[in-house]
């Protein structure tokens, strides 16, 4: 019987080196990259000396980065990015992301050469899964875990079983990454993957490029996955290539590779989506939540901050203005695309359109700041969560969609199909 | 982790997340008793007026869903919370919670049958929950759990590994 992705890559990072991981089976396991930032590095420093380590196992395996409360909007902020300095330069970690020098954890690793295809990652914080899009296992575990993971340089891990999901045809106009996984939600729910690697394959996915990838795996732990990857390609191999700084090892699944459940999907049959309040699970076609008004828009978070994300804004925004009555915040997800997007001309349109342009930050996507939302407020956001009161008050309510429904009912003050904003359009 | 748990109960429906047991804007606080007060603030800000030490949390499907913050399981345990049962648990809370030692049950049918104000009578050794004059099953766990939970959490075992190096 073959292996799933999941399985290849545990199994290539098993302490004791193994041959085969089967599912529901524990392993010891040495992850490629340990990720920190300032929400769960100062609970996984306090962990680490609990256990009475004194040194970081292997420094140049982490990477910490200021991005939640970054810049520091309170004291205790501060503190807490005060702690992953004062850490990092004890400790001797070359991979530290200062504020203005980095960006956004899950943009960013991929950008900086640390994510490459077959790897290991673990990190504090749920969206670790976001780098299946580049290959790589990713997962998310609290600080506790991330402080065994400093100590020993090795953690546990149980074999997740895995489910395979492939999206064949040609997407509708304004249908993207986003929409795919809001699809899969839509489908399986928000327990629908518990403990799973959810694997995606297919033309359709096939045709996607990283940053669209990125969303879909974004949102894997969403459906409560452990980790979410894209299959391996050629679209992969030349982000690889073109990229990264060393050696790397794709990991495809074997044909007979054993899904404890696959499911097919035609990208013709649906046009954008949307996530209701207050659930990532509550997923309605656009049509059946036109019309709906809205006071903030937010575009940005650790898989929509994206170069094509900004081109999918800009497109809508450009020429046009934010409605009033609503208002419209930007976050580029990492420094380096804020730079790109400065030399396309995306954020002189933002600007122009009356847009706020944030530095890169995790901001209000986790209710932390840079656009808290009030009670009764409505808000059309490209992140992941819409909880009730994730964003600000309990009393608010989130829809998710993609950067081109976002940027259209920035536009119309409410949500409307970006075809009525800036016509039937071809995809970015 | 006591082997006798009885509690008065506080039910909660699914998929309970981690933004709703403890706000993001609290993520920069890191004092246990600091965070205890911010417990379930936004969706029911009653919550750690009624709550009294010992009490068992009851909720359905897929508790502690989205965030990895470890800050959630601190505070509900910082409250002095004897247990949580639910019919199921999202990965990262459940890997939290058994390293922070924050007692932690799966039993569908418990989570389904309890109600808001009733005793609950959890006994870990035998693996049962009594509430409502019935006697329900525990979900077991995985050998390898069951020695991180008796041994205390994560944090003995992580000290075990590393004198086996040394």
């Amino acid at each position: 019987m073959g292996m799933t992705m999941a399985q290849k890559i545990l199994a290539a990072h098993a302490v004791e080196g193994a041959e085969r991981a089967e599912p529901g089976a524990i392993l010891r396991a040495r992850p490629d990259v340990v990720l920190l930032n300032d929400v769960s590095g100062p609970l996984a420093f306090r962990q680490f000396r609990e256990m009475g380590a004194q040194r970081v196992a292997d420094p140049e395996a982490v990477a910490i980065v200021c991005d939640h409360f970054a810049p520091a909007p309170t004291l205790a902020a501060a503190q807490s990015l005060g702690e992953l300095r004062r850490f990092a330069r004890e400790q001797g970690i070359p991979h530290f992301f200062e504020v203005g020098q980095g960006g956004i954890e899950h943009s960013l690793l991929p950008e900086r050469g640390l994510v490459a295809p077959g790897r290991l990652v673990v990190g504090g914080d749920s969206h670790t899964c976001t780098y299946g899009a580049f290959g790589a296992f990713g997962t998310g575990l609290g600080s506790t875990d991330i402080a065994a993971t400093l100590a020993l340089g090795y953690l546990w891990f149980m074999v997740p079983e895995s489910s395979l999901f492939l999206f064949h045809g040609r997407r509708r106009p304004y249908v993207t990454g986003k929409d795919v996984v809001l699809r899969v939600l839509q489908e399986i729910g928000v327990d629908g993957a518990t403990y799973q690697s959810m694997e995606f394959g297919g033309d359709g996915i096939e045709a996607m490029n990283m940053d669209e990838r990125m969303a879909i795996c974004n949102m894997a732990v969403e459906a409560g996955a452990k980790t979410g990857m894209v299959i391996p390609d050629q679209v992969t191999e030349e982000w690889a290539r073109s990229r990264l700084p060393g050696p790397y090892r794709a990991v495809a699944p074997d044909p007979d590779a054993r899904y404890a459940a696959t499911y097919r999907f035609d990208l013709e049959e649906f046009g954008p989506l949307v996530a209701r309040p207050h659930s990532p699970g509550n997923v309605a076609p656009l049509e059946e939540v036109a019309g709906t008004r809205v006071d903030q828009v937010y575009i940005g978070n650790c898989a929509n901050g994206t170069l094509t994300d900004l081109r999918q804004a800009a497109a809508i925004l450009g020429g046009r203005k934010v409605a009033p009555g609503t208002r419209a915040v930007v976050v580029p997800a990492t420094q380096q695309i804020y730079r790109q997007a400065l030399a396309e001309g995306l954020i002189d349109r933002f600007v122009e359109a009356g847009v706020a342009v944030s530095t890169p930050t995790c901001g209000a996507c986790f209710g932390g700041h840079m656009g808290l939302l009030d009670d009764g407020e409505v808000a059309v956001a490209t992140t992941n969560r819409n909880f009730r009161g994730r964003m600000g008050h309990a009393g608010a309510r989130v829809y998710l969609a993609n950067a081109y429904v976002a940027a259209a009912a920035a536009v119309a003050g409410e949500i409307v199909d970006p075809a009525e904003v800036a016509g039937p359009a071809a995809v970015a | 982790m006591a082997a006798i748990i009885e509690g008065r109960v506080h039910k909660f429906g699914d998929d309970v997340d981690t933004d709703a047991i403890m706000p993001g804007r609290y993520l920069a606080i890191q004092e246990p008793a600091e965070l205890a007060k911010h417990v379930f603030e936004g969706v029911d800000p009653e919550f750690v007026r009624r709550v009294q030490p010992g009490d068992i949390l009851v909720a359905g499907r897929n508790f502690g869903s989205g965030s990895s913050r470890e800050h959630a399981p601190l505070g509900l345990k910082a409250l002095g919370l004897g247990c949580v049962v639910a019919a199921s648990f999202a990965r990262i809370f459940y890997r939290n919670a058994i390293n922070l030692g924050l007692p932690i049950v799966i039993s569908p049918e418990a989570a389904a049958a309890a109600r808001d104000g009733d005793t609950m009578r959890v006994d870990t050794a035998r693996g049962t929950v009594e509430v409502g004059g019935r006697s329900f099953a525990c979900q077991p766990f995985p050998p390898f759990l069951q020695e991180l939970i008796a041994a205390g959490g994560l944090v003995p075992w992580v000290r075990s590994e590393m004198e086996k190096v040394k």
